[in-house]
């Protein structure tokens, strides 16, 4: 099941280390519960943004998805 | 009591330590069971300390990346610029850093052509075309979101002053007037230290 996102990053075509950057920013932005949907287009993303979130206080992966050209990542922020 | 069957008594009964009472005991463990929960609800952020002394194209974006990234981990972090490092704060020279092959085998050209005339200059459009192709974030655009972030940028008062440059030529955001001690403190209170 897709999660229902609560807003959507696009960081296609960004590199290293911008999704993960440009991720925080807008979890940031956003409130405990909601889901931040970030399409990308960076291979390394896959692991950048599972390792960011594991070690990150406050954000939970809730689920990745490789599609044929554009990654997409769902993260729930869980606390302030 | 003479002084001799005094001194026979303490021999006889040497010193016990008196056992604590069970409220005493009570009370250590409640003490030691709040400095516990104090150190795991320690939510002071982790610290990154990073000291840059490159002021070449290729080594001005590993401390711009790892810096940008432990800030997106929630990291404190602090870059000390150094010697050639400052380069990368100096607004002029940061959209102008170059790139050597000399002295680089990685470089697909020999020490020996690398060295003539021009030939800097002809690597370092060649991999600003590469970085352009890739959109790989500018060492400009990896500054301003590292400033963003709350990344601590410092320029190395003593270098500033030895490479004679004004203090209004950095970044805005750039923190002047630190010396080594400074680098030195963030990094014995930091958990991460790198040395680019």
């Amino acid at each position: 099941m897709t999660p229902n996102p609560t807003e959507t990053l696009d960081v296609k075509g960004e590199n290293c280390p911008m999704p993960v950057v440009k991720s925080k920013q807008a979890i940031d932005e956003l409130e405990v519960d909601d889901v931040l949907e970030v399409l990308a287009t960076d291979p390394g993303s896959m692991s950048d943004m599972a390792g960011w979130a594991e070690t990150m206080p406050g954000v939970e992966l809730i689920e990745q998805e490789e599609g044929e050209s554009v990654y997409t990542h769902y993260v729930r922020k869980i606390a302030q | 009591m003479s002084a001799d069957e005094s001194a026979a008594e303490s021999a006889a009964a040497p010193e016990t330590v008196e056992a604590p009472s069970r409220e005493e005991l009570a009370a250590r463990i409640d003490e030691l069971a709040d400095q516990l929960a104090a150190t795991e609800d320690d939510d002071t952020p982790p610290k990154m300390a990073i000291v840059a002394t490159k002021g070449t194209l290729d080594m001005a974006y590993p401390p711009l990346i790892l810096a940008s990234t432990a800030a997106a981990f929630g990291f404190d972090v602090t870059v000390f610029h150094t010697f050639w490092g400052l380069e990368i704060l100096h607004e002029e020279n940061a959209s102008d850093l170059k790139l050597s092959s000399v002295g680089n085998p990685s470089m697909p050209v020999p020490n020996l052509v690398a060295a003539l005339p021009g030939m800097d200059r002809m690597t370092t459009k060649l991999m600003e075309r590469r970085i352009e192709e890739n959109d790989t974030a500018t060492i400009e655009e990896l500054i301003e979101t590292s400033l963003d972030m709350g990344v601590e940028l410092q320029a190395c008062q003593m270098t500033i002053d030895l490479l004679g440059y004004d203090e209004s030529e950095f970044y805005d955001g750039v923190t002047v007037g630190v010396g080594a001690a400074t680098a030195v403190q963030d990094m014995a209170e930091a958990d991460v230290q790198l040395l680019v």
